[in-house]
Formats: structure tokens, C-alpha cells, sequence
């Protein structure tokens, strides 16, 4: 939908129907940029990832190599959909379904600005972050399930370990929100994004990353483990797990599990620029293309670390989660709620 | 502290993998960009001839007996005066290398005493069909100095 100043552009939002046919109409536009952009992100990851290593990545089919992804699609969706003996059959094939359902459901609510004052959004809840939390986190449902139906050992070792590291790091991705929510005082994304300040001589948006550092830094961490990526994608784990929960997906349903997973990584880089970097703000840019700069750059950091840092270690992984951010994260609402009192 | 130096550690990596992504790249971008072969390299064989256009080659087959796996066959025939086609008394008639057996191993080179057969840099050798990769002796013979070059005449057979 697009919202303009005016509450009821055309009168479309009180008749039931016009407000339905366009709801459905700015989903599936929402869903095939969605799709696309995530296309992208694969492309950029192997771009990246190939500079990184002193290589140039994907560049032979089509101008740049910018078809390399349509390519790869097509192959991918004419292999066979092989399943083993021994799966559970149903739930073998609604994994990679909830996959992706649970990633995309999240964009239900997060909004898009893209020329001024006109923003893009689908549902306009006054609870979104909740929501998108909420949502995102039933991807582990569909690991965990795809590994259990599988009917091997690596897959179901895998699906335990991503359930694992979702207990542990939830947590700490919850309480890092919360100081944001102490100094906007809403839970929906359009008020954080137009979070503004009124500092002697300034007034106007500014990035939340200035005022919740903490909770940036905690959030990120927790987002990379959230989207099962190195260095936390032990549920994964080509080395030890032979793919983990992946080990017995081929064809379609393996291609929807690795869109969910780039697709996860856009909607967190999304939600890390529209929580922590103001969303489509940026001083003389237009809305669309300042939020497009900033997901890039967090698309990258999230491409960056997975280059570095090695995977780490079950034990290392539950440390880090229960002893280093869960503890942080209380520490820094602790902070954050006094000085919102002291200030306010 | 060990979390700051952890930290500092991480920040490390983070730093080193950004500056590797703007260095130039070491990829040779094969077929556009070759890359650089020595001298010793041991690739496709030819066989070579003399200045004045007579072959190297005398049909000694000990490029043959050499051969670890037995992929060249040499038929040798005589030198008469009206037919001179090597220096000495035979000439290699028939001379067949089978791509698909050679081990490259540069053997022949060494035991040939006229220095005829030798490795080239050529390795792009792939090919459609099996009986394709048997090289005879036209494909591997350089071409003569008082002859036009030989792929030129191939060309305008097409």
C-alpha cells in the first residue's frame, strides 16, 4: 500500500473489497521484489566472498555475470526432488514451505519509505517488531522439522543444534530491542524509524545507533545466528554435518530453504537499517535509495564476517550466547531505563 | 582483558579480509587470458624438420620403444633418391600418437636422436570423439618452409 498524507487517498480503505484487492496486489509486488532482491543478495555474497579471496566470482553468464543467479535458478528447479527412503513424507516437504512462509511473513509489517513522506507497507501494526520477531523465529521450525523428517543422523544433529542455538540467542535478540522500545516508547516500525529528537539547535531524526550502540552491536551478533550464517551456521556445518539439516534436500525444496536463508539475511539487514540506522532517512537522498544504501551495506557486513571468522564451536556458541550477550543485554535495558528516567 | 583482545582479534580479521577485497586479483581468466607456460613445459608433440625442409625424423621408433604407455606407433619405410623425405636412410611413413593414452611425460623428446619429436606449450587438447585424438602425422609434422603453412590450407578446404 501506499500511504500518502492524507489518511484515505481514494476512499479505497473504506470499501472492504478495494482494500483487499489492493492489500493482495502490494503483497505480490512485495513478495516477486522480494524474490528478486534476494537473487541479488546470492549474487553479491559471491561477488564479495570472491573478492575477499582475491578472485573475481560469477562472471560469464550474462553481462557481469548478473544472470549467473537465473541460471543457477532454472538448473535448479528441473532437478529432481529426490527424497530417501524412510521420510517422514509430509513433513519433508512442508519444511522448506514454513522456510520460507516465516521469512517472508515478516515483511507483512516492515515498512518501506520511498519518496518523501510516501512509504510502502503492507500492514501498519502497532506491535511490528513483535510481529517480525515472532515470525522469524518459526524458521527454526522448519530446520528442526526438515532435519527430524529426513531420516538420517546429520540432518537430525543439525536440526537439534539449530534449536539450541535459537534458545540461546532469542533471548538476548529480544532484550537487545528493548532499550529501543525505552527511548521511542513504540513498538511499530514506522515510529522507530521517524524517531526524532528535538536537541537544542537539532531537531530531527537521528540514527538509534547513537543512542543504543549496545543494542546494536548485540542485535547484529544475535541476527547472524538468527539467520543459521557463519560463523553460527552450526546447523549447517558442511564439515562436520556433511549440510546438517540440508544433507538430504536437492532440487526445489533445497532451492526454498536457500531462499529462505538470503531472504532472512535481507529482511534482518532491512530491520538492523530501519531499528539502528533511521531507515530511509539520509540528508538530501530519497527515501527508497537511502534505505537501499543502507541494506546494501549491512547485506555486506553480513557477507563480511561470514569471509573472516571461522565457525564456532558448540560450547564457544552457548558461552557466547549465555554468558556474554544475555548478560549484556540486561545490563545495557538496566542502563538505558535509568537514564531514560534520569533524562526524561 | 581476554574479551578485548578477543575483540581486537575478530576486529583484525575483519580488517585484513576488507583489504584483500580491493587487491587485484590472481584469477586467470582462461580462454580469454592464458596462463604463462615455461619452456620445459611438456604439451602437445610436434615434429619438426630441418631448415632446408626435410624431416627430422629416420623412423628409429626408439620414440616408441621409450614410450611408457605405448601410445605412439611408428612405421618406417625406406629413403629412395627420387623420394627423399628425411636426411637418412628411412623416414617415419607412419607416425600416430594417441592423445587419450600419452602421460606427457616427455620421454620421446629424450630418446630421440635427431631431436624430431618435441613437447610443445599447446594444452587446450579436448575434443568431441575418441578417434579425434589419434594425431597422425600430418597434424603433428610443423609445417614445411617451401610449402604453405598447413592450418592456412585447412582453412580453405572450409
Amino acid at each position: 500500500m501506499i500511504r500518502l498524507d492524507t489518511p484515505d487517498p481514494f476512499g479505497i480503505y473504506s470499501n472492504p473489497v478495494g482494500h483487499w484487492f489492493v492489500v493482495v496486489i502490494a503483497m505480490l509486488l512485495l513478495a516477486f521484489v522480494l524474490i528478486t532482491a534476494t537473487a541479488y543478495v546470492v549474487f553479491f555474497e559471491r561477488i564479495a566472498l570472491g573478492w575477499m579471496q582475491r578472485r573475481p566470482g560469477p562472471n560469464r553468464v550474462g553481462p557481469g555475470g548478473f544472470l549467473q543467479l537465473a541460471a543457477d535458478g532454472v538448473k535448479g528447479l528441473f532437478k529432481e526432488g529426490f527424497a530417501p527412503v524412510g521420510v517422514d513424507r509430509v513433513l519433508f516437504v512442508v519444511a522448506p514451505g514454513i522456510a520460507v512462509a516465516s521469512v517472508l511473513l515478516g515483511w507483512a509489517v516492515i515498512p518501506v519509505g520511498i519518496w518523501g513522506s510516501i512509504t510502502y507497507w503492507i500492514s501498519d501494526l502497532n506491535i511490528g517488531i513483535l510481529l517480525v520477531l515472532a515470525v522469524s523465529s518459526m524458521n527454526v521450525y522448519a530446520i528442526m522439522l526438515g532435519g527430524w523428517a529426513s531420516n538420517n543422523k546429520y540432518s537430525l544433529l543439525g536440526g537439534m543444534r539449530a534449536a539450541a542455538q535459537l534458545i540461546s540467542y532469542e533471548m538476548a535478540m529480544g532484550l537487545s530491542l528493548v532499550p529501543v522500545f525505552l527511548i521511542v516508547g513504540s513498538l511499530r516500525l514506522q515510529d522507530i524509524v521517524g524517531f526524532t529528537v528535538h536537541w537544542g539547535p537539532y531537531s530531527g531524526p537521528i540514527p538509534l545507533l547513537l543512542l543504543a550502540p549496545v543494542s546494536f552491536l548485540i542485535y547484529l551478533v544475535a541476527a547472524v545466528a538468527e539467520t543459521n550464517r557463519a560463523p553460527f551456521d552450526l546447523p549447517e556445518a558442511e564439515q562436520e554435518l556433511i549440510g546438517g539439516f540440508l544433507t538430504e534436500y536437492s532440487g526445489f525444496r533445497f532451492f526454498m530453504f536457500y531462499l529462505a536463508e538470503y531472504l532472512g539475511v535481507l529482511t534482518q539487514s532491512t530491520l538492523i537499517a530501519l531499528l539502528f540506522f533511521g531507515g530511509w532517512y539520509l540528508p538530501l537522498i530519497p527515501g527508497a535509495i537511502a534505505l537501499f544504501i543502507k541494506v546494501v551495506l549491512l547485506v555486506f557486513i553480513f557477507i563480511w564476517l561470514r569471509g573472516t571468522l571461522p565457525r564456532l564451536r558448540y560450547d564457544m556458541l552457548m558461552r557466547l550466547g549465555w554468558k556474554a550477550l544475555l548478560p549484556l543485554g540486561i545490563a545495557n535495558v538496566l542502563v538505558t531505563s535509568i537514564l531514560v528516567v534520569l533524562l526524561s | 582483558m581476554s574479551v578485548f583482545s578477543d575483540v581486537a582479534a575478530l576486529l583484525v580479521g575483519l580488517k585484513t579480509t576488507l583489504g584483500e577485497t580491493f587487491k587485484p586479483h590472481v584469477t586467470v581468466q582462461w580462454p580469454e587470458e592464458k596462463s604463462v607456460r615455461s619452456e620445459r613445459y611438456r604439451g602437445r608433440h610436434y615434429l619438426r624438420r630441418y631448415d632446408n625442409g626435410l624431416e627430422r625424423c629416420i623412423g628409429c621408433e626408439l620414440c616408441a620403444a621409450a614410450c611408457p604407455v605405448g601410445c605412439i606407433l611408428v612405421i618406417a619405410a625406406e629413403n629412395t633418391a627420387e623420394n627423399r623425405v628425411s636426411p637418412g636412410e628411412r623416414y617415419a611413413k607412419v607416425y600416430e600418437i594417441n592423445m587419450l593414452r600419452c602421460i606427457f611425460c616427455g620421454y620421446c623428446e629424450e630418446a630421440c636422436p635427431v631431436q624430431a619429436i618435441v613437447l610443445g606449450p599447446e594444452y587446450e587438447l579436448s575434443n568431441v570423439s575418441r578417434e579425434q585424438f589419434i594425431y597422425t602425422k600430418e597434424m603433428l609434422l610443423e609445417p614445411s618452409p617451401q610449402q604453405p603453412p598447413l592450418y592456412a590450407g585447412k582453412k580453405s578446404q572450409h
